[in-house]
């Protein structure tokens, strides 16, 4: 561990951060209909969108017909990649003449890639079209990051209404986030990154031939506009198998730090626009603090464990204080950390580094961010969205201690609020640890396994809970391009994706529906650093605390187990 | 009356005394019975509304079996014998908690029970002569009119339509002063089981046998019709939210175990599982609500639902009457201002000597004041008493050829043929002084001249502004209910450091302030007595009806103050604020144990198949099998340890939210995260001393 290394993780959490901040302004601008300096452009777009569609985007529903539409939307996005990835092999734009891809294989990545996830069970440049990635792939890039932000739009309207029913308009939240948040800014990243050597073309590759007089056969794609949406969308879908860690992908120290500020920006963006849409700007950014304590905890953590010598070189007397396997060198530990955390932290998925060889305790924190349920800022507003149902828990738990039912933003807290978010809670230990138990003990999700003993386990676990966050990442390991892996990964996706969302809707229409509170001397403060610790405390204990025992079986008893090795030869 | 601020700040100890013979404290026969009732709910049916309670019945009765299975195959069950009697000790834990809770309320039910005696009635078949026939009060059906007589006990509710009587309710408030009772007005209403003392009356019958309000106060005190509020339910949620996670958490590990190459006992699964569901708040959480009830009896308070109780802890907003609450009832003399030219002490003397035949309240005060400034005087022999009239509108003494008389500035001046316009500028400031700051100005005059004015004064309780100061910081907005005009309301408002007040308020006014508050999203508590009061109370969120008020007003609220003391109001809030507290704490601390739990039996389920694990085992435990009985044996012994916790309530006090927040939590947060550890050790050490593993 070094001073640079600890300055460069706090820069780049930093400065997503603080990006992150008056791009929220400009989100919730967008959210709430305001007057944009991009409006001139694009409203006639906008406009001419709506009415093209039929929709009425000023017509706010219930969150039950909100919830209809986004439901509705995605299914035809479901089946339209499903459709273009089983039928590449004849539709155009082909040059490298892929056959179409397995069922098993297309229901994954439709699942994947609706749901945000980008969990890619095969290698990118060997499996997918030109076509495939441009016309289903990265369209669900855009729209399914937009998906997630719309839920948060229509929460925070839910605490300001006043006995209201609205939570706004679907397609509105949808159209206005993809025109006036990701295409412009994905834009600009795209012609960043161009400058700074990732390559943009339509071109197949190029055929190098090398000294020793081979040929090798480059890809290249258009890398730069699919890497801009795949990290400024949370998705994290490598255009290389090797993703972040590729030199297209990622050139050099000033693209890995742009990228990886890129993957949390938006996260935190969607924090501060529901706050400033919600009316509750000082309570939202308690709940930034207590998910940048989280996420900082986290990537100190990795830095601590790849900076300490590594048992297994201890005992083979390698003189080195960093585990540098499974990293790019170009990078080193601290960028490894860093980019651990905070693709974990959000739901992202990309990599600069492999997670699998992270030491035990490394790879442990990976996983744990993801279990903690995507909140650390997780997807753009998807995050925030289950950080609000987190802070609702916390209230309710801790609230009643000051004399009063508890209430969050001026929203009382009831029945239906609490059944709805453990029913959002509830999902993510039954999907990971519920399909784990299963591929535990089955011969046929067991082929897939490079390792057994708690290595093994935790390619297993980690497959389960990048799925069912949303993630995306991969342990690496597995082999997943199986029937059994693509059938229940596609599943857990869906199920950690829509039951969350579905659950957050029905609790905007509850809350909607009830009397705004005027807060008294007598409401719990939501503000401070009291109820920052409060929430801190809810999400590891009520968030955590399931994957106990799992993770004892896995990357806990690996870390203990490789510490009883080197004693032993002492 | 005793000391106001005693009266004022905690319940008074009349209060408690008479509170004492309804809700009977833990006494030995209380304990039998909440012992026997806790064996009467292992029934299943009873559990079912108890998620955690009843899957920790279904895991006891699941390592019975297996420990009934080890006995008979000849295996050693020591462990699994030793499991199952604590899971059931658990089981029986929570009960208890719950019937000692509801014991107590049941001790006071029956001793209400006694007095509710099969009355034969006086049912009058003939208005005419009054003629009537002897009937069963359970008979008497509502219209009819019946006739009670000194002796008698009052059969049932009803309304007074003739006559008068002191009535002696000790039955219901256990205050055995009898009070009057009368026809007309908000002081007709009769209760069942009540005893005529003196003369007669003539009831109206109000309510249906069975229903009526002795019949409504053992229900309520028994918790019959008890049913769980609308924070319990969603509480309940949570925990059977939380009872299904580690539910996922520990099945799924028979797969993950099984690749580990970890050999799990469904035992140990089971006992892991029971101490991560959190047993504690589940076993104390129907405890917790019915002692808030018991608590709102103790201070002679009857509450219709747990629902209201609850409603008190929220309330935002107090309407609070003037007269009786903020201040004394009467107004009082506070000063004597001399007219130019004329001693003070002079002045003073006119002003007794014009009150010695005054037997009024304000009159008092006025010999009172003059006591207090050393000047006591006998009436003159032969000195005429001059009364008040309202066409005078003052009133004096006469004696010795001389005069002395006091009343109202104008009528006095009037008497005296003084201009208004040519007062002494010192009288007319005076005077004008006294009516701005909301008291009353008196003119005195001696022997025909105008001697001073007397200043009568509303008096603040001494104490009240403290109290109000207190709710401030609890964050409750205090409102002044007063029909006095807007000049005087004001002044005692700001004396009494009230935030708001409604002056010349009418019943309906107090019902717009309540609706306008509710509006704003506010809850609203207020005390009532009077039948014009009922529909305020009724759209108030918590409604406090006098014992001592009109029936209607009864009815309508959703409290009932056996008392009769409108500050009670105060107290009543707190109790429902500690009521929520102690649910969030328990809690809290509930969840916060989940923890050391983990470390206790997560190594030793393991560690056979994994010994690197037994570097989690931070306590030490002795072996495998002694930390997860430890563990087992904490978590049901904490239920019993806390159950007096539960029914007390955690200690409440007046301060912000912030600051309750950070010392409840340090307390319940960070002490439910270390004792476990403190106690799963210390449980072991005894355990593995005494060889149970």
């Amino acid at each position: 561990m070094t001073w640079q290394g600890w300055a460069e993780i706090a820069l780049t959490l930093g400065l997503a951060v603080g990006v992150g901040w008056p791009l929220g302004v400009y989100m919730s601008r967008v959210w709430n209909g305001e007057r944009t300096w991009l409006d001139p452009v694009l409203r006639p777009v906008e406009k001419a969108f709506h009415r093209a569609c039929g929709v009425d985007p000023n017509k706010s529903q219930t969150w039950f017909g909100y919830a209809g539409a986004l439901l509705a939307f995605n299914a035809v996005g479901f089946l339209f990649v499903y459709a273009v990835l089983r039928l590449q092999g004849v539709l155009p734009l082909n040059p490298q003449g892929f056959a179409g891809v397995s069922p098993h294989l297309a229901f994954n990545t439709a699942a994947s890639f609706v749901t945000n996830t980008n969990w890619q069970s095969y290698g990118g440049e060997t499996t997918m079209s030109t076509l495939s990635q441009m016309l289903a792939l990265t369209v669900q890039n855009f729209v399914s990051a937009a998906t997630g932000a719309t839920i948060a739009a229509a929460l925070a309207r839910a605490f300001v209404a006043n006995r209201g029913e609205g939570v706004g308009n679907f397609w509105s939240d949808l159209v206005r986030t993809t025109l006036y948040v990701l295409l412009p800014l994905c834009l600009v990243m795209a012609i960043v990154l161009v400058a700074l050597g990732v390559p943009q073309t339509l071109a197949a590759g190029v055929t190098a031939h090398t000294l020793e007089g081979g040929e090798q056969k480059i890809s290249l794609f258009a890398t730069a506009s699919q890497l801009a949406i795949k990290q400024l969308g949370i998705n994290g879908g490598g255009i290389f198998n090797v993703n972040s860690a590729h030199p297209f992908e990622n050139p050099s120290p000033l693209t890995n730090l742009i990228t990886a500020v890129s993957i949390n920006v938006l996260g935190w963006a969607a924090f501060f626009a529901f706050g400033r849409t919600a009316k509750a700007r000082k309570d939202i950014r308690a709940l930034v603090a207590a998910g940048v304590l989280l996420l900082a905890a986290g990537a100190a953590g990795v830095y601590a464990a790849e900076t300490r010598p590594a048992p297994a070189q201890v005992a083979a007397h390698v003189d080195t204080s960093v585990n540098m396997e499974g990293k790019e060198v170009r990078f080193g530990a601290p960028s490894t950390a860093a980019w651990a955390a905070m693709t974990t932290g959000a739901s992202n998925g990309s990599v600069n580094g492999m997670h699998s060889s992270l030491m035990p305790l490394g790879g442990a924190v990976a996983m744990f961010l993801m279990q903690l349920g995507e909140i650390l800022p997780g997807g753009i507003g998807s995050g925030i969205a289950i950080m609000v149902v987190m802070a609702l828990l916390a209230v309710f738990v801790a609230g009643l201690m000051v004399g009063r039912t508890p209430e969050y933003l001026g929203k009382k807290v009831e029945a239906r609020e609490i059944q709805l978010s453990m029913l959002a809670v509830l999902i993510v230990p039954l999907s990971m640890l519920g399909f784990s138990g299963v591929a535990a003990v089955l011969p046929e999700a067991l082929k897939g396994l490079m390792h057994s003993g708690p290595h093994g386990l935790s390619e297993i676990l980690y497959a389960y809970v990048s799925g069912t966050a949303n993630n995306g990442s991969a342990f690496g390991g597995l082999s997943a391009n199986a029937p059994w892996w693509n059938t229940t990964l596609g599943v857990a996706m869906m199920l950690g994706r829509f039951v969350p969302m579905i659950a957050v809707l029905a609790i905007a229409g509850a809350l909607a529906a009830k009397p705004k509170l005027a807060p008294t001397a007598g409401t719990l403060p939501t503000d401070g650093g009291l109820f920052i610790g409060l929430l801190i405390g809810v999400i590891l204990i009520l968030g955590g605390l399931q994957f106990f025992p799992a993770m004892a079986l896995g990357p806990i008893v690996e870390h203990f187990q490789a510490l009883a090795a080197v004693a032993a030869l002492h | 009356m005793g000391d106001p601020m005693t009266s004022l700040d905690t319940h008074a100890g009349e209060g408690r005394r008479k509170a004492a013979a309804l809700a009977g404290g833990l006494t030995g026969p209380v304990l039998v019975r909440a012992a026997r009732d806790a064996f009467v709910k292992l029934d299943p049916r009873r559990l079912t509304g108890n998620p955690v309670i009843f899957a920790t019945w279904i895991v006891a009765l699941l390592s019975t079996v297996s420990a009934v299975a080890a006995v008979v195959a000849h295996q050693s069950a020591g462990f699994a014998i030793q499991i199952s009697l604590w899971l059931w000790a658990t089981v029986l834990f929570a009960n208890l908690a719950e019937s000692v809770a509801e014991g107590r309320g049941k001790a006071a039910a029956d001793s209400l029970r006694a007095t509710r005696v099969t009355t034969q009635a006086k049912l009058i078949i003939n208005p005419e002569n009054d003629a009537w026939i002897p009937t069963p009060a359970h008979k008497l059906a509502v219209g009819e009119v019946i006739l009670v007589e000194a002796g008698d006990v009052v059969p049932t509710d009803g309304e007074i339509v003739e006559g008068m009587a002191s009535v002696n309710e000790a039955a219901i408030t256990g205050e055995s002063a009898p009070v009057i009772r009368e026809s007309g007005g908000d002081r007709s209403a009769v209760t069942g089981g009540t005893t005529v003392v003196s003369d007669w009356i003539k009831v109206r019958v109000t309510a249906e046998a069975g229903s009526t309000f002795l019949d409504r106060m053992i229900a309520m005190v028994e918790g019959a019709d008890r049913r769980k509020t609308p924070n319990e339910i969603a509480l309940a949620v949570l925990l059977a939210g939380l009872t299904l996670i580690f539910l996922i958490a520990v099945v799924t590990l028979l797969g993950l175990g099984k690749f580990s190459g970890v050999a799990l006992d469904p035992l140990v699964l089971g006992a892991l599982f029971i101490t991560l569901i959190p047993t504690t708040i589940g076993g104390l959480l129907s405890a917790v609500g019915i002692a808030g009830m018991d608590r709102l009896l103790k201070v002679n308070v009857l509450a219709t639902s747990g629902r209201a109780v609850e409603a008190a802890g929220d309330v935002d907003t107090l309407l609070l009457d003037k007269t009786g609450t903020i201040t004394f009832g009467n107004r009082m003399a506070v000063e004597v201002i001399p007219a130019p030219g004329v001693r003070a002490d002079q002045a003073l003397r006119a002003a007794l000597m014009a009150s010695l035949a005054d037997e009024t309240p304000e009159g008092r005060s006025i010999i009172e004041l003059a006591r207090g400034q050393g000047l006591a005087v006998e009436p003159p022999v032969g000195a005429l008493s001059i009364p008040f009239t309202a066409q005078t509108r003052q009133s004096g003494l006469d004696a010795g050829g001389r005069s002395w008389r006091k009343g109202a500035v104008d009528a006095v001046y009037r008497s005296l043929a003084i201009d208004p316009k040519r007062v002494p500028a010192e009288v007319a400031a005076a005077v004008d002084r006294i009516a701005r700051s909301g008291g009353t100005p008196l003119a005195v005059s001696e022997d025909g001249v105008l001697v001073g004015v007397i200043h009568l004064k509303d008096v603040v309780k001494p104490g009240v502004k403290e109290r109000f100061a207190d709710l401030r910081r609890m964050g409750l907005r205090t409102v002044m209910i007063t029909g006095d005009n807007p000049v005087t309301a004001a002044a005692i408002a700001s004396e009494a450091g009230v935030d708001d007040f409604l002056a010349e308020a009418t019943p309906e006014d107090k019902l717009r302030l309540i609706r306008e508050e509710q509006g704003k999203g506010r809850l609203v508590a207020m005390c009532g007595d009077g039948a014009n009061d009922a529909p305020a109370l009724a759209q108030a969120d918590v409604g406090v009806a006098m014992q001592t008020g009109a029936q209607a007003a009864r009815e309508a609220g959703n409290m009932v103050d056996l008392d009769s003391d409108p500050t009670k109001v105060i107290e009543i809030v707190e109790v429902g604020k500690q009521m929520l507290i102690t649910r969030g704490a328990l809690t809290t601390f509930s969840i916060a144990n989940d923890v050391a739990k983990y470390f206790a039996i997560i190594p030793a389920m393991f560690v056979v198949a994994l010994p690197a694990l037994g570097a989690m085992n931070v306590m030490k435990l002795h072996s495998p099998q002694s930390a997860i009985l430890s563990a087992v044996i904490f978590n049901a012994l904490v239920i019993v340890a806390l159950i007096p916790l539960a029914l007390k309530g955690v200690k409440y006090r007046a301060v912000g939210a912030g600051k309750l927040l950070s010392r409840n939590l340090a307390l319940y947060g960070l002490g439910g995260l270390v004792a476990p550890f403190v106690g799963i050790k210390l449980i072991d050490l005894v355990v593995s001393a005494l060889g149970l593993a």
